[in-house]
């Protein structure tokens, strides 16, 4: 700090960690694709990558170069603008969350005392650069995955808000470190599994991710919304999914799995950060996981599931929770 | 009140699926007439890869068309061969020695096992799944490299000959066979739990691409498609030609005619297939493989014809000789043509997921369609 | 309503069950073979390569008499084998014989006709190439150079 005080230290900080949170989303993105390939490889009995360095190491490397280096078709008769608009979309609302993610109790950018309400207004947007892709690359497969990623998304932020709601009641705060502080003593996951399992589900629908990934079923929709995209444009969704995930994954480490909170470390402070990393991971992992052992399931489906199963269930759960600590506070 | 029914016409739209798309299995094209997510009329196009192979039996001395039919249905060519031979020799009144016969259906039924095998992968990969095909692919490779062990190839077999096999067993491919029975009577699990019992899986395939007996009878369907409508009708049951009536193995049957239906009919096939390979090799004559036959087989004037059941269905071949080498007029009947044309009445109205769900459970092989 | 929470239980039941035989099957080896760096063992099969003509061991020379029952055997009409006369030896001599490997299916029909035993299976299944005259093999040429 002492070099630096002439400037105003918010600046400063706000740099560096832009810089950061930039970085951590491409190397996210780095170490998922190679996890995803390589665990999708063991899951399925084969090596996956092997060739490019040891094990595959530099694969993700030299696929990244690819991408930059090849060329951004046009289509004809695309929406230029907002052709070109959608993949930054797509990037920009994952990096946003990221500023309220406390990764232990002192590695957090920002502490909103509106966190949880910001992040899910942000990821929402996510819906919107889908449906500006699929909308204007003049191409009905596009268009398919666009509608149904829309629908997709609609439907599955109701059960998400009702479970996030349920833990915010019990908690008492917004603020995403006010979350994880509420859980030195219990995991909220063993008072609320049922609202952690509906949370995952419609954690795996929002990304987009199999069993869920209807707007990009490649069986029926070839490559669903990004199919007129090659290159950088391709890869700025990619980037997105995965940073996605990540921010799925970790509001469901602050919500139910006790954020930095693990065996104590020294300098708990900020090596928090590796407990809180694990879960996410694990998570993660998990997501892969299904990814790579169920079909997908069909669109009306999915709607079944959202409207018939979860919503029914977390708006239950949000009651009873509700009842119960009215009548712990008697 | 008309512009209105304008307005509902208008909201319809064309959507070519194929010929270049993930689950049209190859160069297939169906023309959806679509309206949002439901299919109104799926039209499918024939004849991207039509290579006009009645047209080169009638123009060859037979032996020479031997390896097109390999060529034809390249997932279950075994069957191919099989039909015919089993027509020349009819034709040409050729003996056949009894282990020739043997051969042919332990070599025919690996693969019809091998073909089902990578049917299940690939309409796991239809719905979405990506782990089954690798699973069904490693036991696919194993009969794979058991038939290479006598064929010669691994994919477009040309093994059978008129009056018998091109080429006598081995005992490594015995012990190989009698290992792959035992390894796949295991994995049959694995498919179980991973698959069938899959929630997932049965919500997409259950109920979907219903064939009522009488729309299969009205169209000529054959195969796991009529079966999985509840009739159970299979040439070697039916017409036992070769040395099929000596085994012990029942014909499954399913009850609905939908997608899932389809699927347990072929997994209860692999089944039944292993139980014939298994009765062949313990019944096993020796003697020679290869039976008298001319080299220049004349064909003597009228027409006859041979069925057998190939992995998708009825595959009939049907000839008509007019005293020399080279058939007068030839015909096959393959069995994907007849199970594609429940298509058009079968999509109406549904999904378009469903249109890939009951085209993955069709089992096409567009080569064969085309031929 | 009681199908209702049955089905919710068997579902997830089964899915469960669908991700322990993934995980399962990660716990084990691979069973892929790494192309390039493994190959599988072909030469104990009877594999079915291009063919080749077979040397007779007494003469060191090719067996082939040149009576072209291969070339009549053959579909795809993709055998060549030009022969001539010699001063002092019995029968044809066999100068050429050619291979366009670009038509062949590999049925096996040239072998089966072969009454001398003169031709046979390659092993070979490394064949790639950017032009199609690489796959006219010149099988004399090839029998030498083999030598």
């Amino acid at each position: 700090m002492e070099i630096t005080s002439f400037l105003p230290p918010d600046i400063i900080r706000m740099i560096v960690s832009a810089v950061v949170i930039i970085s951590f989303v491409f190397l996210n993105a780095m170490v998922m694709t190679y996890a995803e390939r390589k665990l999708a490889g063991h899951f399925q009995r084969r090596p996956g990558p092997m060739e490019v360095g040891s094990h595959g190491l530099l694969q993700v490397i030299v696929d990244g170069l690819k991408l930059i280096g090849k060329q951004l078709i046009l289509p004809k008769d695309v929406d230029r603008p907002l052709f070109r608009l959608a993949p930054l979309l797509a990037f920009i609302p994952v990096v946003l969350p990221f500023i309220v993610i406390p990764f232990s109790e002192k590695l957090q950018v920002a502490d909103l005392n509106i966190g949880l309400i910001f992040i899910l207004a942000i990821s929402s947007l996510n819906g919107m650069a889908v449906l500006i892709a699929g909308w204007s690359s003049n191409n009905k497969y596009s268009l398919f995955g666009a509608l149904r990623s829309v629908a997709q998304n609609i439907a599955y932020e109701i059960p998400i808000l009702l479970v996030v709601l349920t833990v915010a009641l019990m908690a008492n705060t917004f603020s995403l470190k006010g979350l994880v502080e509420a859980q030195s003593g219990m995991w909220f996951i063993l008072l609320q599994p049922v609202a952690f399992i509906i949370y995952f589900i419609a954690g795996l629908a929002e990304t987009n991710r199999a069993p869920f990934d209807l707007s990009e079923a490649e069986s029926e929709l070839t490559a669903g919304f990004h199919t007129e995209y090659s290159g950088m444009g391709f890869s700025l969704f990619f980037l997105g999914e995965y940073a996605n995930m990540f921010v799925v994954c970790s509001i469901a480490t602050i919500l139910f799995l006790g954020g930095w909170h693990g065996i104590p470390l020294p300098f708990l402070e900020y090596t928090g950060v590796f407990w809180f990393l694990l879960k996410v991971y694990a998570l993660l992992f998990v997501m892969i996981w299904c990814r790579w052992t169920y079909p997908r399931v069909r669109f009306d489906q999915l709607m079944n599931l959202a409207w018939k199963y979860l919503i029914p269930f977390s708006l239950v759960n949000f009651i009873i929770t509700a009842i119960v600590l009215v009548i712990v506070k008697l | 009140m008309k512009s209105e029914t304008n307005t509902q016409q208008n909201q319809s739209f064309t959507l070519n699926m194929g010929p270049q798309h993930p689950s049209t299995h190859g160069v297939l094209q169906v023309i959806l007439e679509m309206d949002g997510e439901y299919v109104l009329d799926p039209q499918p196009v024939l004849g991207y890869i039509h290579r006009m192979h009645e047209k080169m039996g009638e123009s060859r001395p037979c032996r020479k068309f031997l390896p097109n039919t390999g060529r034809m249905d390249y997932v279950c060519a075994l069957p191919f061969n099989h039909g015919y031979v089993g027509l020349i020799e009819r034709a040409a009144g050729i003996e056949v020695p009894p282990r020739a016969e043997y051969i042919r259906v332990i070599t025919s039924e690996l693969n019809r096992v091998a073909s089902h095998l990578l049917w299940l992968g690939a309409f796991l990969l239809d719905l979405g799944a990506f782990t089954p095909i690798m699973y069904s692919f490693d036991d696919r490779e194993q009969i794979l490299d058991i038939l290479e062990e006598i064929t010669g190839s691994r994919l477009t077999y040309c093994y059978f000959r008129p009056g018998g096999v091109y080429q006598d067993i081995s005992d490594k491919f015995i012990e190989g066979t009698r290992a792959f029975i035992k390894r796949m009577r295991s994995r049959f699990s694995i498919y179980e739990k991973l698959v069938a019992t899959n929630i997932i899986f049965i919500k997409r395939a259950e109920g979907v691409g219903v064939i009522s007996p009488d729309m299969a009878r009205r169209y000529g369907v054959t195969g796991p498609l009529l079966r999985g409508s509840g009739i159970s009708y299979d040439i070697r049951k039916q017409e036992p030609y070769s040395v099929y009536s000596d085994f012990d193995f029942d014909v499954p049957v399913g009850e609905n005619g939908d997608s899932l239906d389809r699927y347990k009919v072929r997994v209860q096939e692999m089944e039944q297939s292993l139980r014939i390979i298994e009765q062949a090799l313990d019944k096993l004559p020796e003697g020679p493989y290869l039976g008298k036959a001319p080299k220049k087989i004349k064909l003597p004037p009228g027409d006859s014809s041979f069925s057998v059941e190939a992995a998708r269905g009825e595959l009939a071949y049907y000839l008509v000789g007019d005293g020399s080498e080279i058939p007068y007029r030839l015909k096959i009947r393959v069995p994907s043509y007849s199970n594609l044309s429940v298509l058009p009445e079968l999509g109406r109205g549904i999904l378009l997921a469903d249109l890939v769900t009951i085209m993955g459970s069709f089992d096409l092989v567009i080569p064969e369609i085309d031929r | 309503m009681s199908g209702y929470f049955s089905e919710i239980l068997t579902g997830g039941k089964s899915l469960l069950v669908g991700l322990g035989v993934t995980f399962k099957a990660m716990l084990q080896p691979v069973v892929t073979v790494q192309y390039p760096r493994e190959k599988t063992d072909v030469t104990s099969s009877n594999y079915r390569g291009h063919i080749e003509l077979v040397r007779n061991p007494e003469t060191g020379s090719f067996k082939c008499i040149a009576c072209g029952l291969c070339a009549k055997a053959c579909p795809s009409e993709c055998i060549t084998v030009k022969s001539e006369k010699r001063e002092g030896v019995k029968g044809k001599v066999l100068t050429v014989f050619q291979l366009d490997f670009t038509k062949c299916s590999l049925c096996g029909s040239c072998v089966e006709a072969c009454n001398k035993g003169a031709i046979r299976f390659s092993q070979d299944y490394n064949i790639a190439g950017f032009t199609k005259e690489e796959f006219h093999y010149d099988l004399l040429k090839r029998l030498e150079e083999m030598g």
